[in-house]
């Protein structure tokens, strides 16, 4: 086996990795503020990273204008969704608003490309191609741009949790009812989640789409968004962490030594082995509280 | 007016507890009945290729579903990965030389039992963490058929379905593969009427409405949770069958991607959750809706001389699919059943508004 390969894949996946936690973060601010999951998360991305191109290449404004622009106007957007869809679902089972979520998903799958074309395009951050060596291995200089960014913001998220607003969404994610009664706007702490979390998918759309180029496959982090939430804990922010790094180098490795023996395909189907593992050994996830229904 | 009720005294507790208690129901089941048997003699080929037999399969696909979704109340997001399984089974066990009433069969229990296993994982905790282990295996099992060439014939390949007889009749040409989906979407309706009246349906309704509540009556949830799945998803392979056989004649991977267990979901949920009638509205407004929309801003556009960029009119469907199941989920949650129920109502007491129903 050849150790600089593998250790390659390894530096590879943990950037990678940051990268999806970008998308898993905003998963679990909204479980923990609404006790929901939300299904539409890669299709915000998606939206987030198509925005960023309209605001920049399409119109001609430079691209570090146009990518504030985007996380505003997706921050309203988040919020918007929170006020017109969510609100309108509380008091419902919690399936049916799996089902709103997973339907705004496809809504936006649709929308978004068939509105700004479905046509790959090219959001360039200037970042150069050269790869960095470090010993024998090629790190991709995008790679560790975007995997840095991510660590940073997941890093900004816990910071935020322990500052008054993050104080205040942890109390409504505690008991919404005593939050209430102890004066803190409840509707308004999960509308600022669902705000924060289109933010951060709008940053993992931009740091994938100057990659692979802004097209309807972000929407596909759903998946992995979905597999690092899960295997976290769904309420742990220290745990997308934890996760995203988990799932990002088994994703380099298994694309790396699995995919030459069976033929390809398995970067996609990690996330999904790594679900139904996490839902039958530990379902509450590596650091999730475990909850206790009481009647 | 229509449904009228006046005048209709029930004697027996028979008559009282049938399947439509109401001689205008019974009439109007009749009659859709009649017009389905006609229909292949009267309506044109294209007709009844395009449009009725899928709408009848996608329809009987739909009542599975709803099964677990409305019976149960469970969520299910990889039903098109249920019914590739069962296809794939009982297509190779057919080349094998199996009798095809045992194919269908043994496809519907190898769903049944691979579904089980992903509903097992999930079922023992919280019905968000089944959204997502469903959405796995849709990822899981397409993965498998495409990469093991014993099972899809190799990469790209599609797998021819062989010849096959039904009780000794040939299922060939567009009468008898009409006539076949017909049959199997009855039994399958029939089944789903009958069994909201069975303890099994009450049980299933009691875990939908709350599982704990359920628990404390003494029903096992996780039992019936897991019987809701195993039975929702043998309907699905054996729906998953009839497809490939009446309709689709080879099967390959791609038919049964996430985009199937998508529309199964929005039919389900526009049609209305636990309601068979929806089922049927549900299948219908799906599979066409996209059609008619199509042409529909097509035609605008010309006269417009609005001109319409193709990504937009390929993107439609899935909008539309979105938008639907939102919308009917923030203003109809119960669906187009729920629609029909209420104009129903009240042409029951008609011109009487203030009499009781």
């Amino acid at each position: 086996m050849d150790y600089w390969l593998l250790g390659e894949l390894a530096i590879t996946g943990v950037l990678v990795g940051a990268m999806y936690g970008l998308v898993a973060l905003g998963i679990v601010l909204i479980y923990k503020t609404s006790g929901t999951a939300n299904f539409a998360q890669g299709a915000i991305a998606m939206m987030g990273a198509y925005f960023a191109w309209a605001f920049s290449s399409a119109i001609g404004l430079p691209v570090f204008i146009g990518i504030p622009i985007a996380v505003v106007v997706m921050f309203g957007f988040g919020i918007l969704v929170e006020r017109t869809m969510l609100r309108r679902m509380i008091g419902q089972p919690v399936i049916m608003v799996i089902m709103l979520t997973f339907g705004l998903e496809l809504l936006l799958r649709g929308a978004v490309p068939g509105f700004l074309g479905s046509a790959v395009k090219r959001l360039s951050l200037g970042i150069p191609q050269a790869p960095v060596f470090l010993g024998e291995m090629l790190i991709n200089r995008a790679y560790l741009v975007g995997g840095g960014v991510s660590a940073l913001l997941i890093v900004a998220a816990i910071v935020l949790f322990n500052s008054r607003l993050g104080i205040m969404m942890r109390a409504v994610s505690d008991d919404q009812t005593a939050s209430w009664s102890v004066g803190i706007r409840v509707e308004r702490a999960i509308a600022i989640a669902w705000g924060l979390s289109a933010v951060a998918a709008t940053f993992a759309g931009v740091l994938w789409g100057s990659m692979q180029g802004v097209d309807w496959s972000l929407s596909l982090l759903l998946m992995k968004a979905l597999a690092i939430a899960i295997l976290g804990g769904l309420d742990s922010i220290p745990g997308v962490l934890v996760a995203a790094e988990i799932v990002g180098v088994c994703e380099s490795l298994a694309t790396g030594v699995l995919d030459p023996m069976i033929g390809g395909g398995t970067r996609d189907i990690v996330a999904s082995v790594i679900i139904v593992i996490t839902l039958l050994i530990r379902p509450y996830g590596l650091f999730g509280h475990e909850q206790i229904e009481r009647v | 007016m229509f449904y009228r009720r006046a005048g209709i005294r029930h004697t027996t507790y028979r008559q009282e507890r049938q399947l439509w208690p109401l001689p205008f129901d019974r009439f109007l089941v009749g009659l859709v009945a009649a017009l389905l048997i006609i229909a292949p003699f009267v309506v044109d080929r294209l007709y009844l290729v395009a449009y009725l037999l899928p709408w009848l399969i996608w329809s009987s696909a739909a009542l599975g579903l709803n099964l677990l979704m409305g019976g149960a109340g469970q969520i299910h997001l990889g039903y098109g990965a249920v019914m590739a399984i069962g296809a794939y089974t009982s297509v190779h066990l057919v080349r094998f030389g199996t009798p095809f009433e045992l194919a269908m069969v043994a496809g519907g229990l190898a769903s049944a039992v691979i579904g089980s296993i992903f509903g097992f994982a999930a079922l023992r905790v919280k019905s968000l963490y089944l959204a997502m282990a469903t959405i796995a295996m849709q990822y899981i099992v397409d993965f498998v058929i495409t990469h093991v060439p014993g099972i899809s014939g190799g990469g790209m390949a599609s797998v021819e379905v062989p010849p096959v007889r039904f009780l000794g009749i040939l299922i060939e040409g567009d009468l008898r593969t009409y006539f076949m989906a017909l049959a199997v979407c009855a039994v399958v309706a029939l089944f789903m009427l009958n069994v909201g009246r069975t303890a099994f349906g009450r049980a299933l309704a009691a875990v939908r409405e709350k599982d704990y509540a359920a628990e404390i009556i003494g029903i096992d949830t996780f039992k019936y949770k897991l019987l809701a799945f195993w039975s929702s998803s043998f309907i699905g392979g054996v729906i998953g069958c009839v497809l490939v056989v009446c309709y689709l004649r080879s099967v390959s991977p791609e038919q049964f991607h996430l985009d199937l267990s998508i529309q199964l979901l929005a039919m389900v949920i526009v049609g209305g959750l636990g309601s068979v009638l929806g089922s049927f509205f549900g299948a219908g407004l799906i599979l066409f809706a996209p059609i008619v929309f199509n042409n529909l801003i097509g035609a605008g556009a010309d006269r417009l001389g609005i001109a319409i960029g193709a990504d937009l009119r390929a993107h439609l469907p899935l909008m539309l699919y979105g938008a639907l199941i939102v919308v009917f989920l923030i203003i109809e949650p119960l669906g187009l059943a729920k629609i029909y129920d209420n104009v129903r109502n009240y042409f029951l007491v008609w011109p009487f508004r203030h009499a009781r129903r």
